[in-house]
């Protein structure tokens, strides 16, 4: 070979080796500049309370150094708003118990001191034209309340739940009381079996809340629709609901699952036992996930706590989750068909409805489990059946389609094969 | 070879063959051919608008469910007289809605989902989101149901 | 008076047929490239039937196009058939043309007289995959839509005309209605109708020519193009039919999901097969090289391929084994491993 074709031959072969090599590793984007932190607004005016006990130090400045975020400092009051005396004289004289200086309230005193304003609506719509004024109120009705009442002072009050030095407002995240904080915040005291002794109640609420759908949604999503201690509790008037007025609460949310289960047959039944309504199935903190195993008339379903397998009790479990299963197998028997069609390379979108209809039956009918009306749920599994059967029969028609199709191929390449066949028989004929 | 009283001979067979084929192939080609071009009984369905009634066949104060493109929407003749029409699919489980007189909103059964017929807002229970909302237009005696952009 | 003296009177038509009469095909070792052409040739014309059949049904607007697929699959008798043979021939027309542009490049089949031949060849070849490339945005599914973004923006990255070529292809700035009209405009009129041309100057060349033989050494031999090259044609076309028919009914082509706008690119979006060493190409080549943007670069590498390409009898000429003709024979085989070997690639990485 000429010198000049080795040598571009060498160079091609060098250069692909060079491109398919050097593939350009794209340089790690630059890290973004840290966000300069950003200091609290200092107060306006001066505060002598704020200025002193600041310098303190230890346990004397842990009130002063994060109390600019505190929502009453912020809406323009000083320390004396809650403990009396004069900010705006230097040193001690600021504490003088002629000025109004109370000291550290005591935990009795609290109700009384916030409901100073926050009762008052005069002064509280000046700040928040929509808060309500009857928190204290509804805090003396509460267990809380009653017993601090009676002298007990290790029970919760205002500033156990919404903290101290600062209050937050109950908007802010890192509120003790923002709605995803609330059931910590409860279970401070709720959850510390040492501290509830006296109290002679369980302390394993907030483990099984914890194990809950509910707490699955508020803490782990996020989702504000979900509850926390307080939505069923009540905020400031906790206690926990009657036996009777369980299905209430829940229907805050839950609204069509009681209208169902307060003309059931449980509704009157429960009343006369005193049995707390929707918690006897679902658990009151600890409720996950309904499943269709729940109903029937062995384990692990809910209704043998009251009912033998063959009572009528039980009977009509068994046959309620029967007509589920049922409509359950047809639902998936028609989809296994619709999809071996559709893998085969039928257009199935004909069937996605009659199968999504026949899903709305499955929802409808297990909603439908809290009428305990077994014509009910099995007038909504019926129709999920027949709407199933539609599908499948389209699925059916498709995979007909396929078969015909695959005949006709067969059909096709016989005819071929005697076209082609005569041709060389033509073709051998000629060159012979 | 014989058959018959005739000498086939290889050449007549493959002649034979050949017609035969062709005709075959003719036939298998032609029949789809007219088949495909005869224009089908089943409707096209336009994805983007639809009939979806007549002016009478849906009273004030009441709606109809149909089929839109694959999902089901209904349309609602309101009380003041206008017609709206939505998505039927539910926004919490995507259960079928329907129209309620008695509460005069867009209902469902499946967990008490009360939505506004004016304007598919929520208005009570589990729906986390507003129904979509589709164009109406009275062409002559059609309803007409679009899909907006 | 005889139907043939009848047509002769009028049409002519004596001479027509002693000119498609009179050529003979060599037999050869290379027996089997001579079939080449008239496959691709078939199943252009399966193209063309199929596709006038298509266009009974086809909607071509953005609101429309899938559903009319879907409609033409599912519903239109016979319309899955009709559609699977289109999408399957197509993809085997592009296989074929290739095949056929490579198997004419190593028996040397563009050295003189049939250089305009060869040329007209190339410029088949580049019809046909821009048949393929506007074709397939015409379902409107995901695939369609967001393989045809990227290989639009690749065009905008030539250098100078670029941008231009980018707005002119897709009518505007973003692939829109205004590019599925334009693609189907281009698609069914203007592709079809420059094919048409040069096609017909191809065949008339080819006939004129004859067949080529490898090795012009003495007279050979050889066989009549009519009737006993068309009759082994026809075997050949009648295994092609076969062959569609099967794939139609065995794997028919997929209708996809309607093409969102708006949804973000599914990930590991890729062309055609037939354009994937091209883009695992430009996928492996630095973004800089020598300061020119390597896309660039790359697009300029291919538009110089394509010119060769269309150059090639004018590089090689002569009958006898010179180097010019050695240079042309490694470059095929690289191009041919070079081609395969990059499309295996772009479909083992993700």
């Amino acid at each position: 070979m000429r010198p000049f074709a080795r040598w571009a031959l060498l160079a091609l072969v060098v250069g692909g080796l060079w491109v398919i090599g050097s593939q350009s590793i794209p340089a790690a984007p630059a890290a973004p500049p840290a966000s300069p932190v950003t200091p609290a607004p200092q107060t306006a005016a001066s505060d002598s309370c704020i200025d002193c006990h600041r310098n303190l130090g230890g346990r004397l400045a842990a009130p002063a150094l994060r109390i600019a975020d505190d929502i009453h400092v912020k809406r323009g009051f000083s320390c004396s708003a809650c403990h009396g005396g004069d900010p705006k004289a230097p040193g001690i004289e600021a504490m003088d118990p002629k000025k109004g200086f109370v000291g550290k309230p005591k935990p009795a005193q609290l109700p009384g001191l916030c409901g100073s304003c926050h009762s008052n609506p005069e002064v509280m719509r000046k700040f928040n034209p929509k808060i309500p004024t009857d928190e204290v109120a509804r805090f003396l009705t509460s267990v809380h309340g009653q017993k601090l009442a009676r002298g007990d002072t290790r029970v919760a009050t205002c500033i156990s739940c919404h903290g101290v030095h600062p209050i937050l407002a109950v908007s802010d995240s890192k509120s003790p009381v923002f709605p995803t904080n609330v059931p910590a915040t409860c279970a401070r005291c709720h959850a510390d079996a040492q501290y509830m002794k006296p109290y002679g109640i369980a302390t394993t609420q907030y483990a099984d809340y914890r194990a809950s759908i509910h707490a699955d949604a508020l803490l782990k999503r996020g989702s504000k629709q979900a509850p926390a201690c307080n939505d069923c509790h009540g905020n400031h008037g906790a206690v926990p609901p009657g036996v009777s007025s369980v299905a209430n609460v829940c229907a805050q949310c839950h609204s069509s699952q009681r209208d169902l289960f307060v003309r059931s047959p449980h509704k009157a039944a429960y009343q006369a036992m005193g049995l707390p309504q929707c918690t006897v199935c679902h658990s009151n903190h600890r409720i996950v996930q309904p499943s269709d195993a729940m109903v029937g008339a062995t384990a692990p379903a809910v209704c043998i706590q009251c009912h033998t397998e063959t009572s009528k009790g039980g009977t009509a479990a068994k046959t309620i989750r029967t007509a589920l299963e049922d409509l359950k197998s047809s639902m998936a028997s028609a989809s296994e068909v619709v999809a071996r069609a559709e893998n085969a390379g039928m257009d199935m979108t004909d069937a996605k409805l009659p199968l999504s209809d026949a899903q709305t039956q499955l929802i409808l009918a297990r909603n439908l489990v809290h009428s305990l009306s077994l014509r009910e749920v099995q007038t909504a599994a019926t129709e999920g059946v027949g709407l199933s059967q539609r599908a499948a029969d389209l699925g059916r028609a498709g995979l007909a389609e396929i078969d015909f199709r695959r005949r006709g191929l067969v059909f096709a390449l016989a005819v071929l094969l005697v076209l082609a066949l005569g041709l060389y028989l033509k073709v051998r004929s000629l060159s012979a | 070879m014989t058959l018959g009283s005739r000498r086939v001979t290889r050449r007549s067979l493959a002649d034979y063959l050949l017609g035969a084929g062709l005709a075959a192939l003719a036939g298998t080609v032609l029949y789809p051919l007219i088949r495909y071009l005869i224009p089908p009984q089943v409707k096209e369905v336009s994805a983007s608008s639809i009939v979806a009634a007549k002016v009478g066949d849906v009273q004030p104060n009441s709606g109809k469910v149909f089929l839109f493109g694959s999902k089901p929407a209904i349309l609602v003749h309101t009380s003041q007289d206008t017609y709206k029409a939505f998505s039927a699919v539910c926004t919490h489980l995507a259960c079928t809605v329907q129209y309620r007189g008695d509460f005069g909103h867009i209902w469902c059964a499946c967990h008490d989902g009360h939505y506004d017929p004016l304007s598919g807002q929520v208005l009570a229970g589990p729906p986390p989101r507003p129904l979509a909302e589709f164009g109406v237009t009275v062409k002559g005696n059609d309803i007409v149901v679009t899909r907006t952009a | 008076m005889s139907l043939g003296t009848w047509l002769e009177d009028r049409l002519k038509w004596r001479a027509a047929d002693d000119f498609l009469r009179h050529k003979s095909v060599p037999i050869n070792r290379h027996w089997y490239v001579y079939y080449f052409g008239g496959i691709t040739l078939f199943l252009f014309i399966i193209q063309v039937v199929t596709g006038l059949l298509l266009l009974m049904y086809y909607r071509p607007t953005a609101e429309a196009a899938h559903e009319s697929v879907r409609f033409i699959m599912a519903k239109v008798p016979f319309g899955w058939l009709v559609r699977s043979i289109h999408s399957w021939a197509a993809n085997l027309m592009v296989f074929w043309v290739f095949a056929h542009m490579f198997g004419s490049f190593f028996v040397r089949a563009y050295r003189r007289p049939r250089e305009l031949t060869w040329m007209s060849g190339a410029l088949l070849l580049f019809l046909t995959v821009g048949f393929g490339f506007t074709g397939y945005l015409l379902p409107w599914n995901t695939l369609a839509y967001f393989a045809t973004k990227v290989g639009t923006e690749i065009v905008g990255a030539v250098p100078g005309v670029g941008h231009f070529l980018l707005v002119l292809l897709r009518g505007g700035e973003d692939v829109t209605q205004a590019t599925l009209s334009r693609f189907f405009g281009i698609h069914v009129a203007i592709l079809p109708a420059l094919m048409g041309i040069i096609l017909a100057l191809h065949l008339f060349l080819v006939q004129l020519h004859g067949m080529s033989r490898a090795d012009e050494r003495g007279p050979g031999r050889a066989y009549a193009f009519v009737p006993q090259f068309v009759l082994r044609e026809a075997i050949v076309w009648v295994i092609t039919i076969g062959v569609l028919a099967a794939l139609a009914v065995l794997l028919p082509w997929p209708v996809g999901e309607k093409a969102d706008p708006l949804a973000p690119a599914p990930a590991g979006i890729k062309p055609e097969w037939y354009f994937v060493f091209m883009f695992q190409t430009l996928k492996l080549i630095p973004s800089h090289v020598l300061g020119i943007e390597g896309e660039r670069l790359g697009i300029l590498g291919f538009t110089l391929a394509a010119l060769v390409l269309l150059a090639v009898p004018m590089l090689d000429r002569g009958d006898q084994k010179t180097r010019a003709r050695r240079i042309a024979l490694m470059i095929g085989v690289f191009a041919v491993l070079y081609m395969a070997g990059m499309t295996i690639f772009g479909y083992l990485v993700p």
